[in-house]
Parts: C-alpha cells; structure tokens; sequence
C-alpha cells in the first residue's frame, strides 16, 4: 500500500535506544494508516528540556539547529514520537517566533550557521493520528479490539503544559482516552493522569521517582486498570524500573504497541518483550495474542 | 536565630537576580499556596514554593541553601495553575543558575554509581545535566 | 633556482617575529628558533601532537590547525597546544557488552552536548564532530565509529568543548566496539599475527635494529608497497603524506 502522507520525523535520542520498541511499533502502525515517517538525515539531540531563564542561549542553540537541518532539508514541518522532545522543540520553536533577536544572537556567536525563524511546525505522533488521520480511520483499522482490557492513560506533563505548545486541554486531556476507546479498550481515569513522574530524578534522586510512580500506579489499579498506557520515554523507563515490587507491577505499554495489537500486526514487531515488567501475560489473558507455536 | 526582615528597603540583590533571570514579577504573588497545592513533588521540597517566593521578596537568609528548587523538574504543573500567572518554574530555573555559577554544578557525574550509567537512558541524563550543571 | 621568500610578520606566543612566507607553522615556529621537544611528531598530518590556536587580523574568532600541515599567515597570533589533557575510566573491550548506551556509559558527559558544533568548526581533520557524538549519544556506535574514522586524536575539539566532553576518546571507543563486535574478522590479519607470533620476522627486525641511522634513511626512502587486489596503482596513506620529499625538519622545508 502506497502511502498517502509523508511527513518529517525527528526521532530523538532515546526512541533510537532504550525506547526503540515505541518506533518499531510507530512505524508499523503509520505503514497500516498510510502514513509515512520520513527520518531526518541529519539530527542532533533537542536538549530534552527548555532552556528557562533570560540569559542562557547556548542552550536553544540544539533545538533551533534541529530546526534549521529541517529547513536545510527542504522540510517545514516535522512529527516527533518524544514527548520531551516535542515539548522542547515546540517551545523553541515559540521562543524563536517571540524572540527572534535572540536567535540572531546564537546565531552570531555560531559562525552564522544558524539561522532559523520560528515558522516551521512541530507535530507530536499524537496529533498526527488525531487530527491528520483521524480517529474514525483508526477505528477502521482495528482487527482485533481491545475488548476487555482496562488501560489508565498517563498523561504525565510534556504533552500538555505549557498551555501554549500543549496538545490537549491541560486539565482533562482526552487524546488517549479517545485512541484507548477507539480500540476497544476500557479507560480508567484518574487525578494523577496529568500529574509528573519525577523525571529525570531517576538518575539520582530515585526515591522520588518511586514515589510519584507508586502513587500513580496505586490509583490505576484502585480504579481497576490492568495496565497503564503513554507516551513519553522517560515516564516509560519510570514506570517500568521503578514501580514498587510488593503488589503485582503494571504492565506498562506504548500507545504505539496497543494500536499494533488492536491492528492485527504481529506482535514481534511491537517490542513486546523489550520491558522490564512482561506485557505478554496480560495480552495472552485476554487472548490478544498467541505465543507462536502455542496455538494456530 | 536572628532573622532580618528586609520590608520596603533597598531591593535584595538575589530577588534582583531572580526577577531579571526569570522575567517574573515577585511582587505579584499574593500568597494563595496554588503552586504548592498543584505540585506534585512538594512532599521532597524543604519549602513551598510560595514560601520560597515570600524568602527572596524579604531578603531571608538561606534561599539558595534549599532543596525546593534542585526538587522541581520544571513540570508547569503551578505555572498551569498560578491566578498571577506567575512562571514559577523559570524562578525555580533562575535559582539553580545562580546557585551553580555561585557553588558549581549540583550533579557529579563522575561520582555516579557504574550500575545506574549502565541503565539510565539518554533522556534521563541530558535533562539532568541541562538541570543541574553549568 | 634559490629565490628568498618574502618575510611575514607573525606573533608567536605574544612575541613579534618575521619568517618566510611559505613555510608550515611548525617550520616557522622553528625557523624563529625553538627546538620543539613537544607538540611535534609524525610532522605528516597523521600523529595529531601539533594542535595550534591561532588567531587572525581581520576576524574576531580563534581558529585551530595542525601546525605541520597549515601554512603561516601575516598578521597570525598563535600558540602550540602540545596535549589536552585527558582522563578516561578504563575499560577492557573484551568485556564490554555492547548496547545502546554503551557509549553514553562510558562518557556520560556527552549528555551535556548543546549542539554548538563548535568542535566540528575546530577540527582540523574537517570531521563531522559534533555529529558523531550525536550519534554516540543516541547509541548509533556504527555513525559514530564511521564519522570519527578519521580523528587523529590532537584533542582541539576538546579543548574548544564547552560541555568538556573527550570527544576523540568517545570516537575511539565507538570504532573500537564497531572493529570488535560489528565489522568482519579479517583473515590476513590473524594469518600476520600468528607469522608475528611464529617469530617470522624477528630476523628482519634485528637486521633494522642493527642499522646506521643513513642505511635506515636509504632503506626508507626505497621502501615499496603491497600492490592492490584489483592491480590498481598502489595506495599508500603513509606514501602521500610520509613520501622522501616531505620535510623531515623544517631546513628541508625551507631549501625547498
């Protein structure tokens, strides 16, 4: 089938390690809608977070030469599966659009190499099958619908704040649940959906990582959820390491790798045994996959 | 403990610091405990972030001896909430900074244990050093 | 035909001296009278001990070369940057297991790259610098090993790093993983390496050893090269830049 939409892809540094499963399970998606990703030729790492304060430019200096390696590439729109990723580029991109004589500034400073005007777009995958796609072809593509499963979307914060880049509304997103439900999947909901992880904490001050990450996975299960769901790469690595071991772990999965379930691909190439805490056993519960050899 | 209240003097040179780094407006806060309520990670801070903002208006001693702004990640959660419309994490960003060009960087690398190096994802460690060094 | 090249007015670690034009800046520094006991070596291009920190008259910025193989200047303010230090935890190859964040593991600093490219504006190699430890960081071993293939370790990016990552060590291990564990074993090689260890040529090296410093210069000079597979002219690297005509020191530069 010959794609119908093409579009940038800047992948980021963690979906091409520790988090390849979710671009295994994108693109194999994407190629069922007609949708296709097209990586960058080259890229560098965004920065993962917002340079906040006045003076520190240097720090924009990344995101904005990912812009500017899009525009070098003849692009002026670009789709990104990172949420951390997402956030700092589309700030960027805002900061470049508010503040352009700072960018000249790094500019100058760079050997004039960088020049970038703030009016590319920057899409996360999200919107992509939202409002390019379309929910009602998503629909059209289940095979296998998630009867059954109870799945918490987790929101986490990159998706959805600052207010001004966010792709949904700040206090009650509706994105995931939408997909979840328009692959058969009951959601559970909850107040700590949109509430952070501890983020990059994890590297050392874990304690609060575990916290939040109990906390969350606490009210998923009071709620009757059987696994949780996202986005982001980092909450990912959170919640898979670092839930707490007495009660039984949820599972945690890619909106990615449901959406490959609920298609009908084969589960071998949605990284489903790349997580710490096991997927299969729950998919297997709810006969959404076989193990190959088990049973025809 | 003897602690000096600076009221309607000569304007503190950290607040001062902080307002050009942050380009908030302090003054504007008036105290509603929003930030800290919406904040998921105040339980580990060793000041609201309220109370924080209250310490730099007055001048306290000790602000850039806390915790609270090595302990908020930037989540915008109080900065979604603030009817100040108060960016409460580029005060919390303007702290770090100065606290880092003041005393250095606030993680040691080479001090990380070889176990964590080994798993710990890019992600993780570019926001941290972007949080935490110079 | 010996015709004296103009003189050009140069400063060398702050003090005024005239030189020919023409000459390499190792030459030149040389000709001003210091013996260089350090930041000197293959003189070829290849060795990577010569990095120079110059700067020009009509530009603001801080320009970086090899002093052997850059050409002196008028006007040009510079200085030899003999070493840049470095300090890398040890690792043994043979252990290591390689995953995605093997390079990050080992040179975690590489996290704190800003993407300023400042290194690849600085590499004298003309590398793609910034780029390979991109591609470090993100796990790609292979890019980094085949962008940095061509580091001759003189450390400039380095010393120009405002994040201080070692960049040429980052680049060594990524080759180092992708020789080890990606690319092919080589059949010629292990067949070398055990003649080497049969002790093959331990008469060869005893006759070089015993030689006059003019018999090993002829020696040199008469050297041949192993013909290519497709009987295409031989290609040497070492024979471009090592060649009997290339300056030994900087008088046979100048006489030239």
């Amino acid at each position: 089938m010959g794609s119908s939409m093409q579009i940038a892809y800047y992948p980021g540094c963690t979906i091409k390690a520790s988090a390849h499963q979710h671009e295994g399970a994108a693109l194999a998606v994407l190629r069922t809608l007609g949708v296709e990703l097209r990586e960058m030729a080259e890229w560098n790492c965004c920065g993962v977070v917002h340079s906040l304060t006045s003076d520190n430019l240097i720090r924009h200096m990344a995101p904005v030469r990912v812009f500017a390696r899009l525009r070098e590439q003849g692009e002026n729109e670009v789709a990104t599966l990172c949420d951390m990723c997402f956030n700092t580029l589309a700030r960027a991109n805002l900061h470049a659009r508010q503040q352009p004589e700072q960018i000249a500034a790094i500019s100058v400073t760079s050997g004039d190499e960088l020049s970038y005007d703030g009016g590319a777009g920057v899409l996360h995958l999200l919107q992509v099958l939202r409002d390019r796609v379309g929910l009602a072809a998503i629909r059209a593509h289940v095979r296998r619908p998630l009867r059954g499963l109870r799945v918490y979307p987790y929101y986490g914060c990159k998706l959805l704040r600052p207010a001004e880049v966010g792709i949904d509304d700040p206090e009650t997103p509706a994105v995931l649940r939408d997909l979840m439900q328009a692959l058969g999947a009951t959601v559970v909901e909850g107040s700590l959906q949109t509430q952070c992880c501890g983020a990059y904490h994890v590297v050392d001050h874990a304690e609060i990582v575990a916290g939040r990450v109990a906390a969350t996975a606490d009210q998923a299960s009071a709620g009757g959820a059987e696994a949780i769901v996202l986005s982001c790469p980092l909450c990912h690595y959170n919640f898979d390491t670092l839930q707490a071991t007495s009660g039984a772990p949820l599972p945690v999965f890619y909106y990615t790798q449901l959406m490959g379930i609920a298609f009908g691909l084969e589960p071998d190439q949605l990284g489903l045994e790349e997580q710490q805490i096991a997927l299969l056993p729950l998919l297997q519960r709810h006969n959404l996959v076989h193990v190959k050899g088990e049973q025809a | 403990m003897t602690i000096t209240m600076r009221a309607g003097g000569e304007i503190d040179e950290l607040l001062r610091k902080v307002e050009a780094l942050s380009s908030q407006n302090l003054a504007g806060c008036y105290q509603c405990g929003t930030c800290a309520a919406s904040c998921p990670l105040r339980g580990s801070m060793d000041l609201p972030p309220d109370a924080l903002i209250l310490h730099l208006r007055f001048g306290l001693p000790g602000v850039l001896d806390r915790q609270t702004f090595w302990v908020c990640v930037g989540c915008d959660s109080c900065v979604e909430h603030c009817p100040r419309a108060i960016d409460v994490s580029k005060i919390m960003a303007a702290l770090r900074q100065i606290s880092i060009q003041e005393s250095g960087d606030h993680l040691a690398l080479a001090q990380l244990p070889e176990t964590a190096l080994r798993r710990l994802p890019a992600i993780a460690l570019v926001a941290s050093m972007r949080r935490h060094t110079g | 035909m010996t015709e004296r090249a103009p003189l050009i007015s140069m400063q060398l670690m702050g003090k005024d001296y005239s030189v020919p034009s023409g000459l390499t800046i190792m030459a030149a520094i040389e000709y001003a009278g210091y013996k260089l006991v350090r930041g000197a070596g293959c003189r070829g291009g290849f060795c990577g001990a010569c990095p120079t920190l110059y700067r020009r008259a009509d530009s603001h910025r801080i320009f970086t070369a090899l002093a052997c193989q850059t050409l002196v200047e008028d006007g040009m303010c510079l200085v030899q940057m003999p070493f840049v230090p470095l300090i890398t935890k040890p690792y043994e190859l043979q252990t290591i297991t390689p995953r995605p964040n093997t390079l990050l593991q080992h040179f975690p600093e590489i996290a704190g790259c800003v993407a300023c490219n400042t290194c690849t504006r600085a590499c004298p190699q003309g590398l793609q610098v910034m780029d390979y430890v991109q591609a470090a960081l993100r796990g790609d071993t292979k890019r980094a090993a085949m962008l940095s293939f061509d580091c001759i370790s003189c450390g400039i990016c380095s010393s120009r790093c405002p994040a201080d990552i070692k960049h040429y060590a980052v680049g060594l291990l990524a080759r180092r993983i992708y020789g080890k564990f990606v690319t092919p074993a080589a059949p010629d090689l292990s067949a070398r390496v055990a003649e080497l260890e049969a002790g093959h040529y331990h008469g060869a090296l005893d006759e070089l050893v015993g030689m006059s410093p003019a018999e090993l210069r002829v020696r040199y000079e008469q050297r041949s090269f192993e013909a290519v597979a497709d009987g295409g002219e031989a290609h040497s690297a070492t024979k471009r830049y090592n060649s009997p005509v290339d300056p030994v020191d900087f008088q046979d530069e100048i006489e030239r």
